[in-house]
């Protein structure tokens, strides 16, 4: 049976969805360890534990540098560790640090994962989700990074003994890129877009307004998207945008309203199982991939939705 | 920005030939390769030669000595996007023509594109797109920066450059920050969509372009062998590709009043609430 390492850049006290996935596709591999490029609280570790892992390295950041540290934790552990495939997040830091390190180890690098069996075979999407394909390492060290929403987070019931090792990571040469001012975004309290098992996502026909859509979203308890031509208009930010060029998501249902459907917006959210759009336009491309649309004025149709949700609920 | 001082820049973009992005793409189940008939410069890297000529323009122009020179691997077609490339603005091309490219994953593509930046010697500048929009991993500039050992400043949102220091920054989203990078030359930079506007070539540039040249390599030429590309340099094999079924369109209804509670009928009728 070969062996696993998860790596996370950052862990907080409470791990992400997406990080509870890869610890839970670790725990089919014997021997998984996890390397994590900052401190790692006893709550999280407690959490780590939960998934059978028998060795956490830790090797706390030395203050804001980009990649270096990253890439030094990460080469360093999969020395230490001699794992057979390295599991990362697919965002794009951790697939740059992957890669990098890939090419560094003369191992391979397969990205957007949905599930990595115990004989590393690897399933990923391919066009955009239109194909799905196999495949894997053909020698050295497999690097993969797996999309949210792919594995069921599966905790085991009995916390193992986790060992923990501080990394000595030596910085050898400054660091060539430097962080020279670093903004927080603003938090929101909703679900994250990328891991939420509904999303609600506006387009032009909002004009303006993301209410109507926010207002849906939160009846749902789901996250709220857009389209680029939302976003460049500044009605929401950047992050919210779906698509080629912004997050791909992948939920249990996806209510897309005043978007037309374009082809590098589909690309962001064709896999989701359930469609739902909302457009006045008949036409509107959105409908042809749509399990259930609505001819009509998303204005009216999605207060009257997020109304009914609650009502029933109450 | 002290003009006068600035050495000349020797900026390389990468372009990619790509399947339109509008067209049904389709993988081959027997060479389990894309089918790459009806291919374009990828929309992605157009943003990259934008950035990369603009830079140029911000240090004085081409007439200041500064070079952008397009760059591509793959087979015959593949020297259309370089043509594209020029005329956006590009000084000059380079395609890395062999056979034995077909098939590369991405340490293998990487291995071959770092090759052919040595050849070219003296690379200031890497700039590509945040993506390509068929593999769509968007790990190989990262890639290049680690075999070129040079800085990596990608994925960015907005670039600037100060010509007396030769020191680019950017600003990158980074888990739930944004942060502003920087770096001394060389590095490799790629570029987002939010980055620029991509300019539309335009007569002109169009019949200037035509007076551009674009040399052609093979793997020879940058000292590689076969072996060391393609399927055969590559780390990954690829076992099978299936096509999903396509969506098909569900229910359509016209709202006549009463939609919003149809959508939540539906929802619960789905097992979504
Ligand atoms: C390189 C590149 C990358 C791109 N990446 C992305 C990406 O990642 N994500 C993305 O989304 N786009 C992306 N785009 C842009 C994409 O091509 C489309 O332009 C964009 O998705 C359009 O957004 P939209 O559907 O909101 O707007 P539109 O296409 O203008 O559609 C608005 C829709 O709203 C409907 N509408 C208007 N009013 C109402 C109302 N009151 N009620 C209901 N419906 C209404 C209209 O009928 C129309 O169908 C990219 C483009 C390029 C070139």
């Amino acid at each position: 049976m070969p062996s696993a390492l998860v790596f996370f850049n950052e862990l907080s006290d409470v791990p992400s969805k997406a990080q509870r996935e890869l610890l839970t596709l670790a725990s089919r591999f014997d021997q998984s360890t996890l390397a994590v490029a900052s401190e790692v609280s006893q709550d999280a570790q407690n959490v780590v534990a939960n998934y059978g892992l028998s060795k956490l390295f830790v090797a706390p950041s030395q203050g804001d540098v980009f990649v270096d540290h990253a890439l030094s934790v990460l080469e360093a552990s999969v020395k230490q560790s001699a794992a057979d495939v390295v599991l990362v997040a697919n965002d794009n830091f951790n697939r740059e640090v992957a890669a990098r390190i890939a090419v560094r180890l003369d191992g391979a690098v397969i990205t957007d994962a949905i599930d990595v069996a115990t004989d590393l075979v690897v399933t990923k999407d391919e066009l955009a989700g239109s194909y799905s394909a196999q495949a894997q390492s053909t020698g050295g060290t497999l690097f993969v990074s797996v999309k949210p929403n792919s594995i069921d987070d599966e905790p085991q019931s009995s916390g193992q003994q986790l060992e923990v090792q501080t990394l000595e990571i030596q910085s050898a040469t400054a660091a060539q890129v430097r962080v020279v001012a670093t903004e927080a975004k603003a938090v929101s309290d909703r679900p994250k877009l990328t891991e939420a098992r509904v999303v609600v996502a506006g387009g032009r026909g909002v004009n303006g307004d993301f209410g109507p859509v926010e207002d849906l979203a939160d009846a749902l308890a789901g996250a709220v998207g857009a389209s680029r031509a939302a976003t460049d208009a500044g009605w929401i930010t950047h992050d919210a945008q779906i698509g080629q060029t912004g997050v791909t998501v992948s939920p249990q249902l996806f209510i897309s309203a005043g978007i037309s459907g374009a082809i590098q917006q589909k690309a962001g959210m064709q896999t989701s199982k359930c469609i739902v759009a909302i457009n006045k336009d008949v036409d509107a491309p959105v409908f042809e991939i749509a399990d259930f649309g609505i001819v009509g004025d998303l204005s009216k149709v999605l207060p009257q939705a997020a109304e009914e949700i609650r009502r029933r609920q109450a | 920005m002290t003009e006068e001082t600035t050495a000349p820049l020797k900026i390389l973009v990468l372009v990619k030939h790509v399947p339109d992005v509008q067209f049904d793409r389709h993988i081959d189940s027997d060479t389990l390769r894309l089918d790459r008939s009806e291919s374009v410069l990828s929309e992605l890297d157009e943003y990259a030669v934008e950035a990369a000529v603009a830079l140029v323009e911000s240090q004085g122009g081409f007439a200041a000595g500064h070079e952008v020179i397009a760059a591509t691997m793959g087979g015959k077609s593949a020297s259309n996007s370089v043509k594209k490339a020029l005329q956006m603005g590009a000084s000059s091309g380079i395609h890395l023509n062999d056979d034995a490219l077909a098939g590369s994953d991405t340490v293998a593509t990487s291995k071959a594109l770092a090759a052919l930046i040595e050849h070219v010697g003296a690379v200031d500048l890497v700039v590509t797109g945040m993506s390509s929009t068929d593999a769509e991993t968007s790990v190989v500039p990262a890639q290049l920066a680690e075999r070129l050992n040079f800085a990596q400043l990608t994925h960015a949102l907005a670039i600037e450059f100060d010509g007396a220091s030769r020191e680019l920054t950017i600003r990158r989203d980074h888990a739930e920050r944004t942060l502003s990078m920087a770096a001394t030359l060389p590095a490799v930079l790629s570029v987002t969509d939010q980055a620029n506007e991509p300019r539309y070539p335009n007569f002109k540039a169009i019949m200037a372009a035509k007076k551009k040249s674009i040399t052609e390599v093979s793997l020879a030429d940058i000292s590689l062998s076969a072996a060391e590309v393609g399927t055969a340099g590559s780390r990954t094999s690829v076992l099978n590709a299936t096509a999903r079924p396509a969506r098909e369109a569900g229910t359509v209804i016209n709202d006549s009043g009463q939609a919003g509670i149809a959508l939540v009928d539906f929802l619960a009728e789905q097992k979504l609430i």
